[in-house]
């Protein structure tokens, strides 16, 4: 079977109609009447995704989508911005880092702002270029902005361990990827948070696997479904939630795992192996969740050589300057991007919303990035 | 004396000299062939009957400079062909600049204008003027191109201006969108594909002629080549620019899977692509099937295909309201509620355009102008 095979048969329109019709008959079923059955999409694609396809409008007031927070622009805090804005500003640094970071309002400027300026910002597509960037300037530091989830982690490690290999020593990481099932768990201890079901990331999960997010549904008992991103894709994981839903008190299946083509119980092995080789848990701040424990990844043992916020002597806002568990990022006045990280808003509900705050002067980081639920809803108009 | 292919392009190719004579008479002149610029006056000297003619300038810079199926050589010809192509004018003359940066391959510079040329040729265009520039290392990247063109409408034609779309027309292009977006990425980034793509940079003159020839004078009432940001901002353009509303249809667009899958790993929008050979057109429903057939005949517009219609601008209620596409003028209470029913909203009053994307679950939704350039995305 040819690969576009495979991969219509998650694209089919009538399939998806189908799906769609039996989603909305179970999701009038479930509410009876009363609100919109809510369900968190975690992953940033998925969001795009729900625009894209027509599914978040075709379900309005059957099911209410609260984008969570599974885009990596988003979830990174305002104070770890603006230090990567001082590295950059360093005299002969090259900062390399994926494009949409660029964008990101710090407290007072951009990336994008700081490269007209005259700072050598690049970007790039994967981390090995950042090393190869490395190679080809040897008088000068090359750093490359650790942003992202389990997704990118692997092969951020896999260009450290070259580098290490290599001896490449103008080379350097700015740390600041985050973990999902941390920040998931820190959403369902909190009361704010009012979501009966989740539809678990497709990416994150094809590294981490399955069981690494078996505790949204036996810890918390919460219905939740790993999607892939096609329409049948999204469709499928929803059907199977609201099912469980209608099961009622039933035992609880597992997570259920609608993505088996990319995602297996334990996920990509040497992914993992290759993470845990160079990097540690950390505590972390996420924007608008604040401060998580064991949520960031530090560098370890010989990589901790790599560490740009060890090495260089720059002004910083975050680390030296967090104030434990409390630090709540000073966000730009009023924008809501923490409660709808949370998903206690949509996008919408935000005052600077299309007003103050659009893809062309961003405030917050969820209208900069394609995945960031605001950019999302923005465009969904 | 002569420039040599092993050389490098340096300042004093570019000081008015020696050098710059010799780049001119063997590289220059050896591949651009016309007689208004053989006279080498400082202005081109061009007889030409009074007709209405069009007019329009480019300015090229693109990394690389060589990508699957074009170089900024033939792309600096077909960006301004098409330009006059698609106003129904039929281009002509085109003036050549160079900006070269110190050091730039000769080897390169030879192989660009050979595109030039066979690019010019094909498409019935003749270079009449031009000029180079060197600028010190580090001042230029490698070369820029600016070139102009002159069109000239035939008896009987006029310009094709949105403001002839009507509701009702119905909306074609030529064949796969996006290409020209992922060769050049993928290029670019040095990142191999399962399949590769190839830029569709093609000049349009003979598929634009054709459609000209077969649907009689006023039922093509528009056209435009989606380059930079792409179908999704040229439909968005004709929408606002005629007031009218344009529906495309999700499963009529051709996008090669390959392309598709491109954009899934860039997190990219093949409908923001740019594309360097298409061209959209909105043609009286009358004529739309025949167009389709026009372009089909002529290489290039193979997979050429209706894939979209105009209708008056029904759904949003005017500028400032809350469903309109348009944001500029968007009150203080202009918030957008998703949970409102649509039919809840304001009356439908004529109002901007805007474009919409029917999709194939169902249902349609707002089809936006790109916001600055497309940015690959983290996961």
């Amino acid at each position: 079977m040819s690969r576009e095979t495979v991969f219509d048969r998650y694209k089919d329109p009538s399939a998806a109609r189908y799906l769609l019709d039996r989603v909305k008959e179970l999701a009038e079923d479930l509410k009876n009447g009363g609100d919109p059955i809510k369900v968190m999409e975690v992953c940033g694609t998925h969001t795009v995704q729900l625009s894209k396809t027509g599914i978040r409008s075709a379900l309005e007031g059957a099911v209410r989508f609260v984008s969570g927070p599974g885009c990596p622009v988003c979830v990174t805090d305002q104070r770890t911005i603006d230090d990567m804005i001082s590295l950059a500003r360093l005299p002969g640094v090259i900062v390399c880092t994926f494009g949409d970071m660029m964008k990101v309002p710090g407290t007072y400027t951009s990336l994008y702002e700081e490269r007209a300026r005259g700072a050598d910002v690049r970007i790039i597509y994967s981390p090995m270029d950042a090393l190869q960037i490395a190679r080809e300037v040897p008088q000068r530091p090359v750093v490359f902005l650790g942003v992202g989830f389990e997704t990118t982690a692997p092969a951020v490690a896999l260009a450290l361990k070259s580098a290490l290999q290599h001896k490449i020593r103008n080379f350097y990481l700015f740390p600041a990827h985050k973990l999902v099932p941390p920040a998931m768990r820190a959403l369902l201890e909190d009361s704010d948070v009012e979501v009966s079901a989740y539809i678990l990331p497709g990416h994150v999960s094809t590294i981490l696997g399955k069981r690494a997010f078996d505790f949204v549904s036996s810890d918390y008992g919460y219905p939740s479904a790993i999607a892939g991103f096609e329409p049948v894709d999204i469709l499928l994981a929803l059907f199977s939630i609201l099912n469980v839903m209608r099961a009622g008190a039933a035992p609880k299946p597992g997570v259920i795992n609608c993505y088996p083509r990319a995602v297996t119980d334990d996920g990509n092995v040497r992914a993992k192996a290759l993470m845990s080789e160079c990097f540690k848990p950390v505590d972390a701040l996420w924007r608008g969740l604040g401060l998580i424990p064991e949520s960031g990844l530090g560098l370890k043992g010989e990589y901790s050589r790599f560490d740009a916020r060890e090495y260089f002597d720059f002004p910083r806002f975050s680390g030296d300057h967090c104030d434990g568990r409390t630090g709540a990022p000073p966000l730009s006045a009023g924008c809501m991007c923490g409660y709808i990280l949370k998903g206690k808003i949509t996008p919408v509900e935000c005052p600077l919303f299309s007003t103050a705050c659009t893809p062309e002067t961003p405030v917050g980081p969820c209208m900069v990035s394609g995945e960031g639920a605001c950019a999302a809803y923005y465009y969904d108009r | 004396m002569s420039v040599d292919i092993n050389d490098r392009i340096t300042l004093a190719h570019g000081d008015g000299g020696l050098k710059s004579r010799e780049l001119v008479s063997d590289l220059f002149l050896k591949y651009f062939t016309g007689e208004p610029l053989r006279a080498l006056t400082d202005s081109a000297i061009l007889a030409q009957a009074e007709a209405t003619i069009a007019f329009t300038t480019d300015a090229f810079v693109i990394s690389p400079l060589f990508f699957p199926g074009g170089d900024i050589g033939k792309l600096s010809v077909t960006g301004t062909v098409n330009d006059l192509a698609v106003m129904g004018a039929t281009p002509r003359y085109i003036s050549a600049s160079f900006i070269l940066e110190e050091g730039f391959p000769v080897s390169d510079l030879k192989r660009i204008v050979a595109s030039m040329a066979k690019t010019a040729g094909e498409a019935g265009v003749e270079v009449v003027t031009g000029d180079t520039k060197v600028v010190r290392k580090g001042e230029a990247d490698g070369i820029f191109i600016v070139t102009s063109g002159l069109g000239f409408f035939r008896k009987g034609r006029t310009p094709l201006m949105p403001s002839l779309i009507r509701p009702g027309d119905l909306v074609l292009i030529n064949g796969y969108v996006g290409d020209h977006g992922v060769a050049v990425l993928s290029s670019r980034e040095g990142i191999t594909l399962t399949t590769p793509v190839s830029s569709d940079c093609m000049p349009l003159s003979d598929l634009i002629e054709s459609v000209l020839e077969t649907c009689p004078s006023g039922s093509v009432r528009c056209m435009r080549d989606p380059t930079r940001g792409g179908l999704a901002t040229v439909v968005n353009e004709l929408a606002e620019a005629s007031n009218l509303e344009i529906v495309l249809d999700e499963q009529s667009i051709p996008i090669r899977e390959e392309v598709r899958a491109a954009c899934d790993i860039f997190g990219l929008d093949p409908l923001y692509l740019a594309n360097e050979g298409k061209v959209v057109a909105v043609v009286d429903s009358k004529w739309a099937e025949a167009a389709v057939g026009a372009m089909r005949s002529i290489p290039g517009g193979e997979e050429a295909r209706i894939i979209g219609e105009v209708r008056e601008c029904t759904g949003c209620g005017g500028p400032g309201s809350e469903r309109c596409g348009r944001t500029d003028e968007r009150s203080e209470k202009g918030r957008t509620d998703l949970n409102r029913n649509e039919t809840a909203l304001a009356p439908a009053r004529p109002g901007k355009g805007r474009a919409l994307l029917r999709l194939a679950i169902g249902g349609t939704r707002i089809l936006r102008t790109l916001s600055g350039s497309e940015l690959p995305r983290i996961c």
